[in-house]
């Protein structure tokens, strides 16, 4: 029941009076085994929900260090139907820790928003970020979603006003994502007192938990952001991680960076009590 | 009811024409888009934009342009009359300044200061910065950093008309990858910037918008031809890379149902070879670049990278318009190889005393079969879109000719 897993995750943070920790990792960079090991580490270093990067050509909302890791996941041959096996294989020993797959329109296009649908599923997929995919555009992807309880997880940003808000909310499930800086990912990060008022908008319009990313990278930004939102999403920081890993030759400084960063970063959001 | 609007209803209100078009932008440009059609709805209706833009085309950029018989062209084939649409005698060589004209003056209208564009061989950098420099304008241009390298005449006119170039190494540095980082500056700098599309391609409303500044060129040409011949020509022609030429002398002879359109599409060294740019004919519907259309792509979804002799012609998609005339069956696309362009860019010099770039030299490769089959009694008009002033060093190297 995916998008159950990913309310879940929530309550579980509440209950601990905490944010949730969300992180980012590219699916197949540098290679779909290191992903495996990645994804065990996050989830074992207290990762609450995990965002599996779906590479593309043309990643027109990226900075430079996922443009590389996607395209060092297209030079591995990683297709968007590894990403699902991957997501499968960890299934096989964790059923908790919800799973989003962050990509472009266009490979799950050329699937078939259908044989996606279902094959997310069967996968144990439980929503996905679809980044050129705005409310106008999604709604035949939402209607196969609606058979399998998969969420639509959709972007706020410091442009979307509050009447914007009302459409992004319509048809949203699991959580918002709200973008800190007019920008890609992996830019500056946004000044919290700057965005508390939009976060506060956001979780008011759309009933839902509304988590920031963009631009946070240590424990110390990571636990500013828990206090003005429901859980903190970290992308380019992770990445960095496959990024050294891959540059050096080994590979198993991936999941050692990644995990070490996932631990560095839960403590520090839960260092902040959240009512 | 009016046969009229069946052509001219689209896009509907959701961007669509059929089923391409769009708005496929990540949520941050969501409320620019919105803003911009809105705005565009205003000033199509007020008196005051079409007035500054026609006094700009009369005296700025040299509308019309003329519509020139293509004589010994003509007798060369034996077969229908040629006539050339003259775009290539605009100001800066192109039609792309009917666009960025456009363009520019809604910016102007919605208090943007500073303007960015994408651009491959450079003509529509070179029209933007043109006009960007005309009204005192920032103006940044994205250019693949392998176009940078291939179109250096067109890289210091830019630099010369006050424009930043950013060469852009992300992807395989060519103009879909200079696309991606002009929509990444935008999505950055939403407050103060414009974005000037050079294409008939993008989100919603910009095939719209683009397509009706380009326009002007078939009103143009419909009222022309109608007085030198008295009669509508039984087939307009002009190449396709986003497709904005052609749209424009196609847009204002939907409606004529006895008139044929043949876009013409880049095949680089054959479609056969996978090493070209033929959306049309050698791609299938996606979504990129913020619409869905036909694309070049693998069968997992990720872009091929498009291949031309003619830098303006190397992008792997084509405007959604075009992509829904296809599928209708009201226009007709052909293909064309490098060889072939290079072969029709040389007889048209040599027989015409005009030297066309490289883009339409595409399309004046398959006019000879076209007027062939026509027959001496007919009519046609080909879009020459630009001149090929930027060309001679990249087809002297092709020739073999040391300069």
């Amino acid at each position: 029941m995916p998008t159950e897993r990913i309310t879940a995750a929530f309550k579980r943070a509440k209950a601990e009076k905490r944010a949730v920790l969300v992180s980012y990792l590219m699916a197949g960079d540098p290679d779909l085994e290191t992903s495996y090991q990645s994804l065990c580490a996050l989830r074992d270093n207290g990762a609450d929900i995990i965002e599996l990067g779906a590479p593309f050509t043309d990643p027109m909302a990226d900075g430079p260090a996922i443009q590389r890791a996607g395209l060092r996941s297209l030079a591995a041959k990683t297709t968007l139907r590894d990403v699902l096996a991957l997501i499968a294989r960890f299934r096989e020993s964790d059923q908790t820790t919800p799973i989003i797959i962050m990509g472009y329109a266009n490979p799950v296009h050329a699937m078939g928003y259908g044989v996606f649908a279902e094959a997310a599923h069967k996968a144990g997929v439980d929503g996905t970020i679809i980044v050129d995919l705005p409310p106008e555009e999604d709604a035949p992807l939402r209607e196969e979603y609606a058979k399998y309880g998969l969420s639509v997880i959709r972007l706020a940003t410091p442009t979307t006003h509050e009447a914007r808000m009302q459409k992004v909310a319509e048809g949203a499930s699991g959580f918002l994502y709200f973008v800190s800086v007019t920008g890609v990912t992996g830019a500056g990060s946004a000044d919290p007192a700057a965005i508390a008022a939009n976060i506060e908008m956001a979780r008011r319009v759309s009933g839902l938990p509304v988590c920031v990313g963009f631009g946070v990278k240590t424990g110390a930004q990571a636990a500013e952001m828990a206090k003005i939102a429901d859980g903190v999403v970290v992308g380019s920081a992770f990445v960095e991680h496959a990024e050294a890993a891959h540059e050096s030759g080994d590979l198993a400084r991936a999941p050692q960076g990644m995990g070490t960063l996932a631990r560095e970063l839960s403590m520090a959001i839960a260092g902040v009590a959240k009512p | 009811m009016d046969v009229r609007n069946t052509w001219d209803q689209w896009p509907d209100v959701n961007g669509r024409f059929g089923e391409f078009g769009g708005r496929y932008v990540a949520e941050t440009l969501m409320p620019l888009i919105l803003d911009l059609e809105a705005e565009y709805r205003k000033a199509k209706e007020d008196p005051a934009f079409k007035a500054e833009m026609d006094d700009l085309w009369t005296h700025y950029v040299g509308r019309p342009s003329p519509l020139y018989f293509a004589e010994r062209l003509t007798e060369h084939f034996g077969g229908a009359k040629i006539y050339f649409k003259r775009d290539e005698l605009n100001h800066t060589g192109a039609h792309k300044i009917n666009n960025c004209l456009g363009q520019v003056l809604l910016a102007r209208r919605m208090g943007k200061t500073r303007i960015i564009a994408e651009t491959g061989a450079g003509q529509h950098g070179v029209a933007t910065a043109t006009i960007c420099a005309r009204f005192g304008l920032k103006c940044v241009v994205f250019m693949g950093e392998t176009d940078v390298e291939r179109q250096k005449p067109n890289v210091f006119r830019m630099r010369l008309l006050g424009a930043e170039i950013v060469p852009v190494s992300s992807g395989t540095g060519t103009l879909k990858d200079a696309m991606n980082e002009a929509l990444r500056d935008w999505v950055t700098n939403v407050e103060d910037t414009f974005y000037c599309i050079g294409t008939v391609a993008g989100p919603h409303p910009y095939p719209e918008l683009v397509r009706d500044f380009q326009s002007i060129i078939g009103k143009e040409a419909r009222a022309q031809i109608l007085e030198r011949e008295g009669r509508l020509p039984d087939v307009v022609m002009a190449c396709i890379g986003g497709g904005s030429n052609a749209i424009g002398l196609f847009h204002p002879f939907l409606e004529d149902e006895s008139v044929r359109m043949i876009g013409v599409e880049a095949a680089g060294h054959g479609i056969e070879t996978g090493e070209h740019a033929a959306a049309l004919n050698g791609g299938k519907p996606g979504i990129l670049h913020g619409n869905r259309t036909y694309l070049l792509q693998t069968d997992e979804g990720q872009i091929i990278d498009a291949h031309s002799i003619s830098a303006g012609l190397d992008y792997p998609g084509i405007g959604p318009e075009h992509a829904f005339l296809r599928d209708t069956g009201r226009a007709e696309y052909l293909s064309t190889t490098d060889q072939e362009a290079l072969d029709a860019f040389q007889l048209c010099t040599q027989l015409e005393g005009i030297i066309p770039a490289l883009e339409p030299s595409h399309a004046l490769a398959r006019v000879g079969e076209v007027a062939k089959d026509l027959g001496s009694d007919g009519l046609i008009i080909l879009n020459m879109c630009g001149r090929g002033d930027k060309d001679v060093f990249s087809v002297a190297k092709y020739l073999g000719v040391d300069m």
